[in-house]
């Protein structure tokens, strides 16, 4: 039996980043709001206390802040000619589950996108020619822009404190900063946190070969601040537990420490967790969303009617729900004809693993967080010429060795036997003196025909729906872009004077069972055409007025950056959208 | 674990003497007056008593067990054992609705029911006296307005002897002194308006005076600090290592409005307050207050710190080291706003350790408020500390920076734990 519980006038699936944006946003404009999370509550002081916050078997291998298989998986395969199988133990990305999403286990790595990144398609072929493009390779323009966005991720990092040092004030290049940069309106609201010694040394040794290299923006803050809310954070502790783990010093920018201490002193707001969304409702026409179904940890279904529905789960999630709730055309690979589903990508990640003289080199690697760090940008998107390498796309590289935690941070030369006192020996020696970035080149997924989300035909959840399926392999395209970056990478590190450099490239095939970022991005892609994109450019659903799609799942492609820094100002801009135009007026945004 | 009680039987005892002289004491019901009235036409009234019935936080006790409020029934932790405030909605039946003006001025200024029977001082008449007949009645006004929940409430759960009301005539005689408070004119009428505040409707003695073995306060050590309800209520006079020496006026304000200031951080009782209460008083009340609390003498005292090198002093450092200066730093100053100074905040230097054990113990959350709504949390460490490294580790902190304390004892670490087990 559904319960029909009383109206309100919007309802947000999933409680993270983005969902609490808009439940910020919409609160203050005085809208009646409930969230409904899937996972549980989380409190810094009870969920991840300081005094074991710390613990990598516990949150690191054991995921326990995550998502867990038994609730709910998806399935996975290279190639359309494949059987997917469910994925049974996270390895290539975690989805992330319960109250602050990803925004508490992630590094906080705060970028912005480039201009061009914005225009893609528009921007390759005007500088390369169209058939300078792979021709199955579905990249398309956002049908938004930098400078429309550039308020908006102001507003993230001044919510979040963001730590940095601009590159691009006003057009006018800084020092110390990414020259590469769009320009930003005004600094980072807190200095660069400070580097540690080989973070430091990279950064000379890439200056030193004609680079220029800065810090990497950190929502891990270098000082105490206080955000526009008024909510308080503390200063970085670099106790190097931040990916994966959730911060116990109210450091690390998430929806706890920025913006749900207001959030819930709010009448109009109510949050509910353990709760499951299983279904977007829609009237007889289908053009019009009219709540929710959802599931306690009871087993109890209810029904929430909402005048606005606000879809802001993981991007995987997103699509999964609108392909179950039959909102929008799925997209069919063959046909290619369909939205929900295309464009699907993630992130062309590899690294560097070297090795110095350790009595010249103690790194300490556990004096670190998440998004410490010095980078270079010369090699993203399309700041360099790409006219003579025959690939397009490109990413940030840097040292952001993230952490040295004890049981992953192994550090071997190759030819080391895997096991023995050899293997102990190896790991003794190399501890301080080695350096393994974790994502050391970051890399841009483009978007392709052939990688995507359906339903899978084999394989159901508890509540007998389909499972989501990803068909996701790398192109040759992500291939050579990463052989050219992982080599420039390696030539860093070498003029920092490691003895030994071992390049590990990415390769096809995509190896699910390998981390590789949490950055899946789009299956219901923004953009100015409903023929290829499943929102508009403000976010809303070109089939359902009502419903309005945010995070990362609207990015028609990856670029070679941290995606949260830009679904955040995607959710500010949507939400100025609805406040400013669509409450006063609730229909389409953007003529069909 | 409230102080007084290990006098449990010197104070039946006393009770037993002075029961022949009880026994004299009469009932008398109280007349009712018609002068003066609480006016339902009189909207400034109203306001004044809604305003009043905050800084007098009735809510606090009298909220109703399903956060109803006004209709009682929230048991109130007291020395002597369990009360359940009352009914104060204007129910004709169960609540106060009934009652005249002069009635329930006698409740809140005599300490009578209207049966002429006694209150338990729980209810602060002792401090609500000093109010004037106007405020008193403008509360009786705002009252008035509240919705009226039929909700029988029985306030009395004590155990034998306390059960008996009338022994509550010896606890008047000693302890109670009836009347309104007096202006001093060579004070400030900001202090003098801060000083009726203090004594009277904020009632901050209630927690704040240390109490003699029958509940009554020790004048002499007015608002020098008192443990209840496992916590210590600080000393808030002007003593500059356990009271509020070190604070400005703009300090005392900041904490009573926000729940926090560049110090310290209110939590459990107080951080109730600070929600109910202080956070919604008006800004020249808090001043006043802070000029009043600013001039209560502090009384001298000189305790010399643990040597450094003492072995417990070093293992307090040790454990201070991994589990606290993460937050609060290698030097105890923390983050203004964020996480209390404990070098500085009174709390920690109280003349009891109880607060702070507690909080080690079974961690803190810190008063969210409109202004500072951060409401940070202090983690339990009881859990992953024993009671000797609890005790290592709150002596330390005691006896660290400018702090002076006797070593705290793993017996009563111990103690403390089992207290707060029995009380969860």
């Amino acid at each position: 039996m559904t319960t029909k519980l009383p109206a309100k006038d919007a309802v947000i699936i999933g409680l993270g980043w983005t969902g609490s944006i808009l439940a910020h946003e919409l609160t203050e404009a005085g809208l009646d709001v409930i969230a409904i999370e899937r996972g549980p509550w989380r409190n810094t002081a009870t969920d991840f206390a300081p005094n074991y916050a710390q613990d990598e078997l516990r949150y690191r291998i054991r995921h326990e802040l995550f998502l867990q298989p038994a609730q709910t998986t998806f399935t996975f395969r290279n190639k359309m000619d494949q059987n997917a199988l469910p994925i049974r133990n996270w390895g290539a990305f975690m989805p992330p589950n319960g109250v602050g999403g990803g925004g508490v286990h992630w590094n906080a790595e705060t970028w912005r996108f480039l201009p061009s990144d914005f225009v893609l398609r528009t921007h390759l072929t005007q500088r390369y020619g169209a058939k300078f493009l792979p021709q199955d390779m579905s990249i398309q323009d956002w049908g938004v822009t930098y400078d429309e966005l550039e308020p908006h991720y102001d507003r993230f990092e001044y919510l979040c404190g963001t730590s940095g040092t601009a590159g691009n004030l006003n057009g006018q290049i800084q020092p110390g900063g990414n020259p590469f940069e769009g320009p930003r309106s005004r600094p980072y609201p807190t200095p660069a946190q400070q580097q540690p010694f080989s973070h430091a040394l990279f950064g000379k040794a890439a200056a030193e070969l004609g680079y220029k290299p800065f810090p990497q923006p950190s929502g891990n803050l270098s000082q105490a601040y206080t955000n526009p809310l008024n909510v308080r954070m503390g200063p970085c502790t670099y106790c190097g537990f931040c990916e994966w783990f959730g911060c116990g010093n109210y450091s690390k920018a998430s929806p706890q420490t920025t913006l749900l201490p207001v959030l819930m002193r709010k009448a109009n707001f109510e949050a509910r967790d353990l709760c499951e969304v299983t279904r977007i409702n829609t009237d007889s026409s289908g053009k019009r969303a009219t709540g929710v179904t959802f599931v306690d940890a009871s087993g109890n279904e209810y029904e929430q009617p909402a005048d606005l529905v606000i879809l802001s789960a993981f991007t995987i999630f997103n699509v999964q729900l609108l392909l179950l709730s039959k909102i929008g055309t799925p997209y069919d690979p063959l046909s290619n004809k369909g939205v929900i589903g295309r464009n699907f990508t993630h992130q062309t990640i590899s690294d560097v693993e070297s090795f110095f003289d350790k009595s010249k080199f103690n790194f300490n690697p556990f004096i670190a967080s998440g998004a410490i760090g010095m980078c270079i940008d010369e090699f993203n998107g399309d700041n360099f010429d790409h006219g003579p390498h025959g690939f397009v796309g490109g990413g940030y590289m840097g040292q952001v060795q993230t952490n040295g935690r004890p049981i992953q941070t192994a550090p071997i030369p190759p030819g080391t036997p895997r096991w023995g006192a050899k293997w102990k020996d190896a790991v003794r020696d190399n501890y301080l003196s080695a350096l393994k970035p974790g994502t050391g080149v970051h890399g841009s997924m483009y978007s392709y025909r052939d990688v995507y989300v359906d339903l899978d035909p084999t394989y159901r959840d508890r509540f007998d729906r389909p499972l989501a399926r990803i068909t996701m392999d790398f192109h040759d395209n992500e291939i050579k872009q990463n052989a050219f970056l992982t080599d420039k990478f390696a030539e860093i590190f070498r003029a920092m004077g490691a003895q030994q450099v071992h390049k590990i490239y990415r390769k096809a095939p995509y190896d699910v069972t390998e981390y590789q970022t949490t950055h899946l991005c789009g299956g219901a892609v923004m953009g100015t055409d409903p023929k290829t994109s499943a929102v508009n450019r403000f976010s809303q659903s070109w089939d359902v007025p009502n419903l309005f799609v945010t995070g990362a799942s609207n990015f028609p492609q990856n670029a070679g950056y941290n995606p949260t820094g830009t679904l955040a100002a995607l959710a500010f801009w949507s939400a100025q959208a609805i406040r400013s135009r669509y409450l006063r007026n609730p229909g389409p945004l953007v003529p069909a | 674990m409230v102080a007084g009680m290990s006098t449990g039987a010197a104070r039946v005892s006393l009770v037993i003497i002075l029961l022949p002289w009880l026994a004299l004491c009469s009932a008398a019901p109280v007349q009712a007056a018609t002068f003066g009235a609480s006016d339902q036409q009189n909207f400034a009234q109203i306001e004044r008593g809604r305003y009043l019935t905050r800084v007098a936080d009735c809510a606090a006790c009298h909220a109703g067990v399903d956060h109803t409020p006004f209709a009682g029934g929230r048991p109130i932790e007291t020395p002597f054992g369990m009360l359940q405030a009352s009914n104060i909605t204007p129910d004709g039946a169960t609540g106060i609705g009934s009652w005249s003006d002069a009635q329930f001025d006698a409740a809140m200024r005599a300490g009578r029911m209207p049966d002429g029977s006694r209150l338990y001082p729980a209810m602060p008449y002792a401090y609500y006296t000093k109010m004037s007949r106007a405020d008193v009645l403008a509360i009786r006004a705002y009252l008035n307005t509240v919705p009226p929940v039929h909700h029988e409430v029985e306030s009395n759960q004590l155990p034998f002897p306390y059960r008996m009301r009338s022994l509550m005539a010896i606890w008047d005689a000693l302890y109670f002194k009836e009347g309104e408070f007096r202006e001093d004119p060579s004070k400030s009428p900001a202090w003098n308006r801060g000083a009726y505040l203090v004594e009277g409707a904020g009632h901050c003695g209630a927690c704040h005076t240390p109490k003699t073995s029958l509940g009554g306060d020790e004048l002499k050590h007015a608002y020098q600090g008192y443990a209840l309800q496992g916590w210590f209520a600080p000393d808030i006079t002007d003593n500059e290592e356990m009271g509020l020496g070190r604070w400005s006026p703009t300090d005392v304000v900041e904490y009573l409005k926000r729940g926090h200031n560049k110090y310290s951080a209110a939590s459990g009782p107080m951080g109730e307050e600070v929600v109910d209460s202080s956070s919604r008083w008006t800004e020249p009340d808090l001043q006043a207050i802070a000029e009043y609390l600013k001039g209560l003498a502090a009384q001298q005292e000189t305790a010399h710190p643990l040597a450094a090198g003492d072995p417990v002093m070093t293992a307090g450092a040790a454990i201070y080291w991994d589990a606290c200066s993460a937050c609060h730093k290698a030097d105890g100053s923390g983050i203004p706003y964020l996480f209390p100074d404990i070098a500085h905040a009174p709390s920690v230097a109280s003349r009891e350790p109880t607060t702070l054990i507690r909080v080690v113990l079974q961690g803190a959350e810190t008063a969210a408020t409109d202004e500072e709504p951060t409401g940070p949390q202090m983690p339990a460490f009881g859990w992953q500390l024993t009671d000797a490294q609890v005790a290592a580790v709150v002596t330390y902190i005691r006896n660290s920076w400018s702090h002076a304390a006797p070593a705290v004892s793993e017996r009563e670490v111990r103690a403390a734990r089992a207290s707060l087990a029995s009380t969860r």
